[in-house]
């Protein structure tokens, strides 16, 4: 059942760039996961800027509930989006383990910094392209556009996500709502 | 060796709009028939640098095309030519034709030549069909481009002297350039190797070097040049191209350019093969050195090897040249006084800091008060460095004034209308980016004004005015804002032309009363033109409501003032810069917001005999004689207050547009300088917020945005209030 390469904590022996290297002549992209709800999601490592704790945000008015405020990341105001909410997800309290991860995102209006809100990072695996297979047509779901695909690692699934769509739709859009 | 050229081509670029903005102002205090050397000469300097400029840094199209301005503007400043009116129209259009071949050039796109080419044209037969006036002094006033086709046939003549079946010059004969420079050519900053490469670009060269000026050794002096050189140049070259490589030599070296035909070129094409056979052979070069020390080992360099890899690092220049991003690569020229007062800050800021660093280092409780005072001094510091860097970014506003005397002149020659346009407060400084953003709305309000305001001079004279309209451009500082105000002493705007015309649109209903300042205002409205005809100038319906989103874009107000039969004003308020806001923060539940200082009236407590409730649901507060709507922020923005009570907390009088409002918050906390940080970088706009900021203790506070929350209210709330207004 396992075909995907695993290289768990991959990070230890080789340097960065040798890792890039490598997964450039592979194929093979690196996955930062995480947990949500149970469930383990990947992001691709590339767009992770970094992982910081959970902190009160700036709530911006009349946002979508998901969107948890604004946060100053050393001068920059990023925006913080739930994922529990975002995916519809029984919503949690945050606890001292609740993490925000920052990525940068590459939207078609250009570049942007978001945070979002997960129960805990998990790990780092190594995936190769084909590895990841097309998730189940689920079409009639709005979240399943934000999902590229499933992999299967350790005998666990990973569901990796798609990000530059995660934000991409009207509330994220660059034109102000009509009052 | 070669310089990369491309780095200074934004300076090109900058300085030589500057030129073009020299030349339109010079020119149009021109009048016809007089002789104004002083003008004459700025633009002649103007237009000399631009095309020196354009030559060097290789736009050949733009000097070329600078080279017949100048000629004819050499004319006039030799007096060989009366100044006419065509010839100021001529230059005038030139401008144009000169900016947008700079535009294109600086964006990295290949021009379009046909407007310039053509403008060329009518140059040149203008040049040539009014003879000069004087004839005497014409020799040496003569345009330079009738002297190059002189010495092209001068160049003729002697070809067909020398070889009678020539028939043209570019293949029957070469040039032969004996130079020999000065020795102390090196010091005076030229580079002999760079003229040599110069030439090589013009066409095939065979360049021979003499090194027998070289003294013995102990004599030589390291710092001279005792080099000289001979070049034969094939290919269609103009006598006029070498001699503009020499230029800049040519006062101390000795420069001889010499026409060899092909009957002798035979001869040479051999000879360059065996130097010292040429070079006995040529013995009619009049620099030619003794013919015992030529032979002291010419050393021959053949400039067409080296051509091919100083043309690879033009390409790669090329391709280092970042294209579209150079106009984004924006400068600012800053006055080197307000340079020198940042580094007297800085250098305060440092002794400051060391201050402070020797009182942290052994901290003792009774050092306080030290610790204090070197904190408020870091405070003032800081503070004035902060004001310093944002003077940096200021400009005056005659950056953008300067075109609009050209415009008015332009239009009103078009419509007919004899207008004086009069500019005040020129020096008045804003922020570069605000002053660019306002160029377009001001153009656009200028024509406006011109269009519908100012009568023509018979409707004038029939209103009692003089015949001449005047329209005032006016720019002053008020508080934290740049006003800026364009008058005319036209026709004013008819409250009940306006009502009529909004009625037809749908946009107001025949029962509604309106004052007429609010009549007047809809000429913001989207869709509403007051011009009677469509002109090719403004009319169309879109404008004002554009200008208007504009100037809101930029934080700023318009206000209209017209009065009927005496004219129109338009008064335009916009924040100094856009990156710092002098704000109030004020609480509301467990948020913190900032409110824009400069947009606040006052602050009151709100007994329960100042408030009324208009329409059982908006209240209004009553404020001496005026009549204030409340908006409680919290159910705009879906907040849980600490008070619902709007007994209970405060409502801060705010204004924006000539429209007041008051905001029903929780508490009011400090004032303070706030960086205004986009929402929109990473996320959207949001409708009443103008932005964030970080505050003091790190979290985010979000700015308001007083227009934007008053278009959330929409417009009910004020229009009853203004109702409420016209019926007290």
């Amino acid at each position: 059942m396992s075909n995907a390469t695993v290289e768990q904590n991959g990070l230890g022996e080789l340097s960065v760039d040798d890792q890039k290297a490598i997964s450039e002549m592979h194929g093979i992209d690196q996955y930062l996961t995480f947990v949500l709800d149970d469930e383990e999601y990947g992001v691709d490592i590339l767009s992770v800027q970094e992982i910081r704790g959970w902190e009160r945000a700036t709530k911006i008015p009349n946002s979508p509930k998901y969107v948890k405020g604004v946060i100053n990341l050393r001068g920059t105001i990023v925006p913080i989006v739930d994922l529990r909410q975002k995916f519809n997800l029984v919503e949690v309290e945050y606890t001292p383990v609740t993490v925000v991860i920052v990525l940068k995102l590459y939207f078609e209006a250009g570049e942007r910094t978001v945070g979002i809100v997960v129960d805990a990072v998990s790990d780092v695996y190594s995936i190769k392209e084909e590895d990841i297979k097309g998730s189940p047509d689920i079409s009639r779901n709005k979240n399943s556009q934000f999902i590229k695909g499933l992999a299967t690692v350790n005998e666990k699934m990973v569901i990796v996500l798609e990000l530059a769509r995660l934000l991409d739709d009207e509330d994220f859009a660059n034109v102000a709502v009509a009052p | 060796m070669s310089i990369d050229l491309s780095q200074f081509h934004q300076v090109f670029f900058e300085e030589s709009f500057e030129g073009l903005d020299i030349m339109e102002n010079g020119l149009l205090v021109l009048t016809p028939n007089s002789y104004n050397s002083e003008e004459i000469n700025t633009i002649f300097r103007a237009a000399h640098s631009i095309k020196g400029g354009a030559g060097t840094f290789g736009f050949q199209l733009v000097s070329d095309f600078t080279h017949v301005v100048e000629t004819l503007l050499d004319q006039y400043r030799s007096e060989t030519r009366t100044v006419s009116q065509v010839g100021i129209d001529l230059l005038l259009e030139s401008v144009d034709v000169l900016r947008s071949l700079l535009d294109e050039l600086q964006a990295g796109r290949e021009p379009d030549l046909t407007q310039s080419v053509a403008l060329k044209q009518s140059f040149e037969t203008f040049l040539a069909s009014t003879e000069p006036t004087a004839n005497a002094p014409a020799i040496n006033s003569e345009p330079e481009v009738s002297t190059a086709s002189e010495d092209n046939s001068e160049i003729t003549e002697k070809e067909i002297a020398n070889n009678s079946e020539s028939v043209s010059e570019s293949d029957k004969g070469f040039w032969r350039i004996s130079f020999i420079p000065s020795v102390d050519i090196v010091q005076t900053g030229n580079e002999p190797y760079r003229l040599l490469r110069e030439l090589s670009e013009l066409g095939q060269t065979t360049t021979v070097v003499f090194t027998d000026h070289i003294p013995d050794f102990p004599v030589l002096d390291p710092e001279h040049l005792y080099l000289y050189w001979q070049i034969d140049l094939h290919g269609d070259v103009q006598k006029e191209q070498i001699d503009e490589i020499f230029e800049w030599v040519v006062d101390d070296s000795t420069i001889e350019v010499q026409w060899i035909s092909s009957s002798d070129s035979a001869v040479s094409e051999i000879s360059s093969e065996q130097n010292v056979a040429e070079l006995t052979a040529n013995k009619e070069l009049p620099s030619e050195p003794p013919v015992a020390s030529i032979q002291a080992n010419p050393t021959k360099i053949e400039m067409a090897e080296n051509r091919a890899p100083s043309e690879i690092t033009t390409e790669q220049a090329k391709v280092a040249r970042p294209g579209p991003a150079a106009t984004e690569n924006q400068s600012i020229r800053v006055g080197i006084d307000k340079i020198d007062s940042l580094i007297n800050m800085v250098g305060e800021l440092v002794i400051t800091q060391s201050m402070l660093g020797q009182i942290g280092n052994d901290f003792s409780i009774d050092k306080l008060q030290r610790l204090q005072e070197g904190l408020i001094q870091l405070e003032q510091n800081t503070r004035e460095m902060q004001e310093t860097v944002m003077r940096i970014r200021m400009v005056p506003i005659s950056f953008t004034f300067s075109r609009f005397p050209r415009l008015v002149r332009d239009i009103a020659k078009k419509l007919d209308k004899q207008i004086r346009l009069e500019l005040i407060g020129e020096n008045t400084e804003l922020d570069k980016t605000v002053m660019e953003k306002i160029g377009d709305p001001l153009v656009h309000m200028v024509r406006n004004s011109m269009d519908h305001g100012i009568e023509t001079p018979e409707q004038r004279i029939k209103a009692g005015k003089k015949a001449e309209g005047c329209l005032t451009l006016n720019a002053y500082h008020q508080g934290g804002y740049i006003v800026i105000e364009i008058v005319d002493d036209g026709k004013g705007i008819d409250p009940q032309v306006i009502r009529r015309k909004a009625i037809q649109k749908g946009l107001i209903l025949e029962s509604d009363e309106y004052s007429d300042q609010h009549l007047q205002e809809l000429i913001f409205h989207p869709g509403l033109s007051t011009a009677e005809t469509v002109s090719d100038l403004s009319g169309r319906g879109v404008g004002m409501d554009v200008v208007r989103r504009n100037i809101q874009e930029l934080k700023g107000t318009v206000e209209l003032d017209s009065k009927v039969g005496f004219g129109s004003t338009f008064r335009i308020k916009l924040p100094l810069t856009l990156s710092i806001l002098d704000g109030q923060l004020v609480k509301l539940g467990e948020e913190t917001f900032v409110l824009p200082l400069t947009s606040i009236i006052e602050s009151i407590e709100v007994s329960p005999e100042q408030l009324s409730t208009v329409a059982g649901e908006t209240d209004v507060i009553v404020l001496r004689d005026e009549y204030v709507p409340v908006i409680r922020l919290y159910e705009v923005f879906n907040i849980e207050p600490r008070n619902r009570n709007i007994f209970e907390g405060l409502v801060v009088v705010v204004e924006s547009g000539s429209y007041k409002i008051g905001l029903h918050v929780d508490d009011l906390l400090a004032q303070q300088q706030v960086v205004i940080k986009s929402l929109d970088t990473n996320y959207r706009r949001v409708e009443g917020v103008s932005g964030a900021t970080i505050l003091g203790d790190g979290t985010v506070a979000l700015i308001l945005d007083i227009a934007g929350l008053l278009s959330i209210v929409g417009e009910q709330t004020l229009k009853s209030t203004s109702l409420t207004k016209a019926a007290s």
